[in-house]
């Protein structure tokens, strides 16, 4: 239970924080808007058009490997507790292997089909 | 009662200390990031500059705050909130001495990784808010490097889960006063953490999401002031959490080598904090000595590089540690948790 209170203060007081120094710098800093003041940094000129476009990132297609794969490292890590002890022997450590080389087939899979280069 | 007032005085502690280490990590930079470029650094206030920081200090918070005028406000405002409290949350789960841990988590590790990888987030929502071109670059590129160097990082830590036996950081570091520094068996795991600890930290030669010589200054083009202040204080701070993470994971934390961990007392945080900095220094070197990567030939190397090495490399640990424990059955696992101790 304590955990959770740490947790939960540190996030409360942490954003305390934040607002505090924040408005501090509200209090002690002079608010002078200017119709060029309001306008993005682009070199000195004034901007033409508007940044929110239609982006294409280029990472698409890791960005979905990426998800499957964080999910199924997550696997890993109750695995790696059991396996610093001996008595778990190496039924263990062959089950971790076939893991792993699905894993890495997956992953050469992906790499085969073109998955893996920047579009 | 006591424990709310317990987490609000170590909430505190770790504000403060963010704040020291950011100072110290400023002057750090400009003074050894200037050798590394052959630059002296500030020399004009106080001796050799150390007092610049506070006509800085002065300087963020008298600032006018501007914002840009058809930015997603709200989203704006809170971004740098984005990126400081997962960072500060972090602070909570490292271990600076024995009991000495704000959360004793028993998946310390886990939760101290799913709280690092929130700061991408922030980071992505100051660049959209900000209707910047050159700020949404920044930020679709960090979340380009997070899907990147997450998975590497996930897979570095293994092999001293499974030599310590538990995701417990402060169990991590007495497994370590146990037996050894883990570095020693898992070098190829200290090195894949040390690279994507740098690409966490946006810093050179992974800072993509800032470079300055393309970008202007990436995410954090359209803030100023304060907001910047928060972004870049949560920026230090995230350096001192991979850093004492890394410490804690394959350095031996707050222990030394010969000395029983219940001694070291008031000394633990002081040989910690020393460690930490040690390790800060080795980034900053990193940082001052290799040029930027290209965006996409860093989702090559942790794809087709990182992430097959990883995997192999638990495989090839996993055997080795197994047969060596054949051969020696006390290693692994330290007793102590065995016997209920912990």
């Amino acid at each position: 239970m304590f955990e959770q209170v740490v947790i939960a203060v540190f996030i409360i007081v942490g954003a305390a924080f934040a607002c505090a120094g924040l408005g501090l710098s509200w209090l002690l800093s002079p608010t002078k808007p200017t119709e060029g003041k309001g306008l993005t940094y682009e070199c000195g000129v004034k901007p033409i058009g508007r940044p929110w476009v239609r982006f294409r990132p280029g990472y698409f297609v890791f960005a979905i490997l990426y998800t499957i794969f964080d999910i199924k490292i997550i696997f890993l890590f109750p695995w790696a507790v059991a396996t610093g002890y001996l008595i778990t022997g190496w039924f263990i450590i062959i089950e971790m292997i076939i893991f792993a080389t699905i894993l890495l087939a997956g992953l050469a899979y992906a790499w085969k089909e073109g998955a893996l280069s920047w579009h | 009662m006591n424990a709310w007032l317990q987490a609000i005085l170590w909430v505190l502690m770790i504000i403060v200390v963010m704040l020291v280490n950011g100072s110290l990590i400023i002057y750090m930079l400009r003074k050894v990031l200037g050798a590394a470029h052959l630059r002296i650094g500030p020399q004009e206030l106080g001796p050799a500059g150390i007092f610049q920081l506070i006509p800085d200090i002065i300087k963020l918070l008298t600032k006018e705050d501007r914002h840009p005028t058809h930015s997603d406000k709200w989203l704006y405002i809170l971004a740098p909130i984005i990126i400081f409290l997962p960072i500060l949350v972090a602070f909570g789960f490292l271990p600076f001495g024995y009991h000495m841990v704000a959360a004793d988590v028993n998946i310390g590790l886990l939760m101290m990784l799913a709280f690092i990888a929130l700061v991408p987030l922030g980071v992505f929502a100051a660049g959209w808010a900000s209707h910047n071109k050159y700020s949404l670059i920044g930020a679709v590129r960090s979340i380009g490097a997070a899907i990147t160097y997450e998975i590497p990082l996930l897979l570095s830590v293994i092999p001293v889960v499974i030599m310590a036996g538990s995701l417990n950081l402060s169990e991590i570091v007495l497994a370590q006063a146990d037996s050894i520094w883990f570095i020693i068996p898992a070098l190829p795991s200290a090195i894949i953490f040390l690279i994507c600890a740098q690409m966490e930290t946006n810093q050179a030669p992974f800072d993509m999401t800032e470079a300055e010589g393309e970008l202007v200054a990436g995410f954090s083009t359209e803030y100023s002031a304060m907001r910047f202040g928060f972004i870049f204080l949560a920026e230090f701070a995230g350096n001192f959490v991979l850093a004492g993470l890394a410490v804690t994971l394959f350095l031996g934390g707050w222990t030394l080598p010969g000395i029983d961990p219940a001694a070291m007392g008031i000394f633990a945080p002081i040989v910690f904090v020393i460690k930490t900095y040690a390790v800060i220094f080795l980034f900053m070197m990193l940082r001052g000595n290799f040029s930027r990567f290209r965006v996409d030939k860093l989702a090559q190397m942790g794809w087709k590089r990182m992430i097959p090495f990883t995997l192999v490399w638990i495989i090839v640990f996993a055997i080795g540690f197994r047969g060596f424990q054949l051969v020696q059955p006390s290693v692994g696992p330290f007793l102590n948790s065995l016997l209920g101790g912990g």
